[in-house]
């Protein structure tokens, strides 16, 4: 019994760990109604600030305490919810997620623009000494950081629960969750419960940063808190308790903790042990995420005076006079011309990498226009599909000696077969289940799939050959540029011909309303497969054509991050059509490369930028740039028109043509 | 007449609450029926079960002979059962024509995606001569390029059955398709109801709170009141039953 209690023990602070980030994401959806996936990064911030304060200020450790956790963390959360959630009251759960993903690229990237990026190693902790033994207990020794973590822990979700079960305001901001309408009819100012429950829930994300700080060896704004592991275990026990219990989530974590650290006592240290430790809380999680009647529900409640709510803007109609269409069609024949001109001519040699980034990125863009543009799924692994097709490629050549380009293709049809498994498993479920299992399937690649030589080669990474095809060698970088731009035209030629046809108007229905789709005979699970194959092998050819720019990938290169960061640029040009997508892979290679130029303290500018437009999905789910566009547009049609009527032409609204997104995704 | 949809003793229960207490009707081929009781009777949770976005704890659901029991919502309804939605379920930006044409081709299963990929997906002229006869009856037809988005509730109400009806329904499950319609539009629902019943042999089964639509519409109303089927008949006995004005109308006989 001892030896058990042995082995037990310690997983009880590592489970505290756990439970931070599970209460957080908890108490942050059900005060607030949004999946927080900033929370962490939230949590980056404050702890960022509180060793800047303590390390770089002099202050002592609890004035830097009560500055990073109880006045700039709440005012954080408070301007997140004045600046931009209070604005989207009705917007959808998924678009309320894209949302959060801006705000958790945007903040880690701001800090270090804003104090420098100084790695800061050995940072404080917050009140015992971690490295000094407490006591001995069951003949295990317990040291300060252990203890602090699980009593400050207990402690304050303690206190939170008795403050929402026990407090007026608690009630109210329940209230406010489940029926903004109803709460308002009561004389409640739902717009103050919101703010303060943002606060509430960021002075907790403060906490969690600064008694995490301890365990992290150094801070670093690209893996925040090195908090994958811990946004695994902390998604793991919010989902097992059903996105509800505090006390729940808070129970779950530490089960989670303890019995990783009974299977790291129990199982033979060895391949199995190294197998079984990394891949059990993912079991866990993608069983709750499929299987969970509870979580199901989530998505079904709703707001009974839902329809009180004005319904969400329509995206701005693309009303463009006709005589305009010929003018643009030549304008984007000029601009290939003199793209392809300029690329073999007079551009410098690290330009051209950069324009064949960007045409490669491209592809993989393309992957999120159909499933995020046109088929509505929020999918957070696209890059670890373009991952499997880099790797795939490159995997092929060396073993079998394939050519790159029949690799990139085989490479696309093996993360066709995952992106078909994933919807498959998902069978049962949708909107934020959807998405949140297809961020565990990115984190579980980052982590598990990719860690292996067969795969991701390890840290040497993987070695992607240039193609040859017969007399024609894409040695060159020049001669590749122009191959990523044919095979990009390829690609975008069969995402248009999705868009046109029927499935691409199925998919549009989808993303309308899946009971109104199923209602009419459309056969959602197999639109879902069909989608998720293609838009997988489209990231999948994207990632091997990146592979063979830069002649080898590693596993770094295809991080979760990045799925993050790619589905927040996309959306901020425009994810509904094709155009968006090559817009946005040019403009993130393009502003990388006008960096270069710029001081060093700024190079997290770049992801900042698009965050700051993927922000106002909720809004203008066309996305900004091209809902700027189409204004502009518009008011070109407008004063065309104007100028007619005054001419006295016969039909002063002569062809302005107002189509769908469904109909309208050819033109261009 | 022969029976087209059988429901038999079908119950449902939400927690504590019997949704449906065991409720058995049918309507036969091409019979229109109007469905009544006050809110919160079961009706809407009726016709989920019948349309398969619900599944009944217990009974049995018979479509044409043949239990429904295990069939999917979206084969369901390429089996002939479309329905509408009290709470809209539009695809807001899809234009007027979109939404007939999807339903048209989405009930008869076609969609493939090679032909998307040969680009041989263009609207063939059967099809648009099927989507234009639904907008002239519907009235529908200057609307038919704007998306959905931009209209107002009773165009949506008008969509969402013009889009049921493309589907070349056996059996329409309307639900309370004059809310929120302003008395033209109710009328204009009404007559293309009346006119789909009587020109394609189309069976109604019509959720309604404006009794006046339902008695221009309904050969036969079945009352719903807390779950349970509590009078059926043509329409004037119905309404005349003291206990249906008890239960619906809350007047005291």
């Amino acid at each position: 019994m001892n030896t058990f209690l042995g082995y037990a023990l310690p997983g009880i602070p590592y489970g505290c760990d756990f439970a931070l980030m599970a209460v957080g994401l908890v108490i942050t959806f059900r005060t607030t109604g949004v999946f927080n996936l900033a929370f962490g990064a939230q949590a980056f911030a404050a702890a960022f600030i509180f060793d800047l304060l303590v390390r770089s200020q002099g202050l002592p450790v609890w004035a830097a305490f009560v500055v990073a956790v109880l006045v700039v963390s709440p005012a954080l959360g408070w301007s997140f919810d004045r600046l931009l959630f209070r604005h989207i009251p009705t917007a959808s759960t998924t678009a309320k997620v894209v949302s959060a993903v801006g705000l958790l690229i945007a903040i880690p990237q701001t800090l270090p623009v804003l104090f420098g990026s100084t790695p800061r190693l050995d940072p404080p902790s917050l009140w015992l000494d971690p490295s000094r033994i407490v006591f001995h207990l069951f003949s295990t020794p317990v040291n300060g950081g252990e203890l602090s973590t699980t009593v400050i822990t207990v402690g304050v979700v303690l206190a939170v629960v008795v403050f929402l079960r026990r407090s007026p305001v608690g009630l109210e901001m329940r209230a406010v969750v489940e029926s903004r309408r109803l709460a308002q009819l009561q004389g409640i100012d739902a717009a103050r419960v919101s703010a303060g429950a943002w606060a509430l829930s960021s002075a907790m994300a403060g906490l969690a940063g600064v008694l995490l700080l301890p365990l992290t060896a150094e801070l670093v704004p690209s893996d925040p808190l090195q908090f994958t592991s811990l946004l695994v275990a902390g998604l793991t026990a919010a989902a097992v308790a059903g996105m509800r219990s505090i006390t729940g989530a808070l129970g779950a974590a530490v089960a989670l903790g303890v019995l990783e650290s009974l299977l790291r006592a129990v199982l033979p240290s060895g391949v199995l042990a190294q197998a079984v430790i990394p891949a059990f809380p993912f079991v866990v999680l993608v069983a709750t995420l499929v299987g969970s009647p509870r979580l199901r529900q989530l998505e079904r409640r709703a707001d009974p005076l839902v329809g009180v709510d004005p319904p969400p803007a329509p995206p701005a109609t693309s009303v463009r006079d006709r005589r305009l269409e010929a003018p643009m069609r030549w304008g984007f024949r000029l601009l290939v011309v003199a793209f392809v001109v300029s690329g073999l001519t007079w551009v410098p040699g690290y330009w051209v990498t950069s324009l064949s980034e960007g045409l490669a990125l491209s592809v993989v863009f393309l992957s999120i226009t159909l499933i995020t543009g046109q088929s509505g799924q929020l999918s957070l692994c696209q890059a670890t599909f373009a991952g499997i097709g880099a790797f795939g490629a490159g995997q092929l050549a060396a073993h079998l000696g394939l050519s790159v380009l029949v690799g990139a293709v085989v490479g696309g049809l093996i993360a066709a077969g995952a992106g078909a498994f994933l919807a498959l498993l998902a069978m049962r479920i949708s909107g934020l289940l959807l998405t949140l299992l297809t961020l565990a399937f990115a984190l579980f690649a980052d982590q598990f799939l990719f860690q292996y030589t067969w795969s991701g080669g390890g840290l040497s990474g993987v070695v992607v050959p240039r193609p040859v095809i017969g007399p024609i060698d894409f040695g060159s970088d020049r001669s590749f540029m122009m191959l990523a731009l044919v095979v990009l035209m390829l690609c975008a030629g069969l995402v248009l011909l999705v868009q046109r046809g029927t499935t691409g108007r199925y998919l549009a229905a989808m993303r309308g309303s899946e009971t109104g789709a199923a209602s009419l005979g459309i056969n959602l699970l197999r639109a879902r497969a069909t989608v998720f194959a293609m838009s997988a092998g489209l990231a999948g050819v994207g990632g091997a054509m990146f592979g063979s720019l830069y002649h080898s990938v590693s596993a770094p290169s295809f991080d979760y991050v990045y799925s993050l960061a790619f589905v927040v640029v996309v959306v901020s040009t425009g994810a509904r059509r094709v155009e968006g997508a090559i817009q946005a892979g040019m403009a993130y290679a393009l502003i990388a490369l006008a960096l270069t130029y710029a001081p060093s303290r700024l190079d997290g500018i770049e992801p900042v930028l698009f965050a700051l437009g993927a922000m106002t999905y909720a809004a203008h789910p066309e996305g900004i740039v091209e809902y700027q566009k189409r204004k502009w547009l518009a008011r070109v049609s407008r004063l065309l028109a104007a100028a007619d009527a005054r001419r006295g032409a016969p039909g002063a609204r002569p062809g302005l043509v107002g189509t769908s997104e469904a109909a309208h995704a050819g033109h261009g | 007449m022969a029976e087209l949809l059988e429901v038999a003793e079908v119950s449902i229960r939400f927690g504590g609450v019997r949704a449906l207490d065991t409720v058995s009707l049918f309507v036969a081929a091409g019979e229109a029926v109007g469905l009544v009781g006050p809110n919160g009777a079961g009706k809407t949770t009726l016709f989920d079960c019948i349309s398969g976005r619900l599944r009944p704890d217990a009974g049995a659901l018979l479509f044409d002979g043949r239990r429904l029991d295990s069939v999917p919502a979206y084969r369901r309804a390429r089996m002939g059962l479309a329905r509408t939605f009290q709470r809209l379920e539009v695809f807001p930006e899809l234009t007027v024509r979109d939404h007939l044409l999807v339903a048209d081709r989405a009930h008869r299963g076609a969609g493939a995606l090679w032909r998307d990929l040969l680009n041989m997906a263009a609207v063939r002229p059967e099809e648009a001569a099927r989507v234009e006869e639904i907008l002239v009856l519907l009235g529908l037809g200057e609307l038919a390029e704007t998306p959905v988005a931009a209209l107002g509730l009773g165009r949506c109400r008008l969509v969402e059955l013009g889009r049921a009806l493309a589907c070349q329904p056996r059996l329409l499950l309307a639900d309370e398709p004059s809310s929120g319609l302003d008395g033209d539009e109710a009328s204009a629902v009404a007559a293309a109801l009346r006119s789909v019943q009587h020109r394609r042999h189309t069976a109604v089964l019509l959720v309604e709170h404006d009794l006046g639509m339902v008695s221009r519409v309904a050969d036969r109303v079945v009352v719903l009141d807390a779950g349970k089927v509590i009078a059926e008949g043509p329409f004037d006995a119905v309404v005349g039953d003291p206990g249906v004005r008890r239960a619906y109308l809350g007047v005291t006989a």
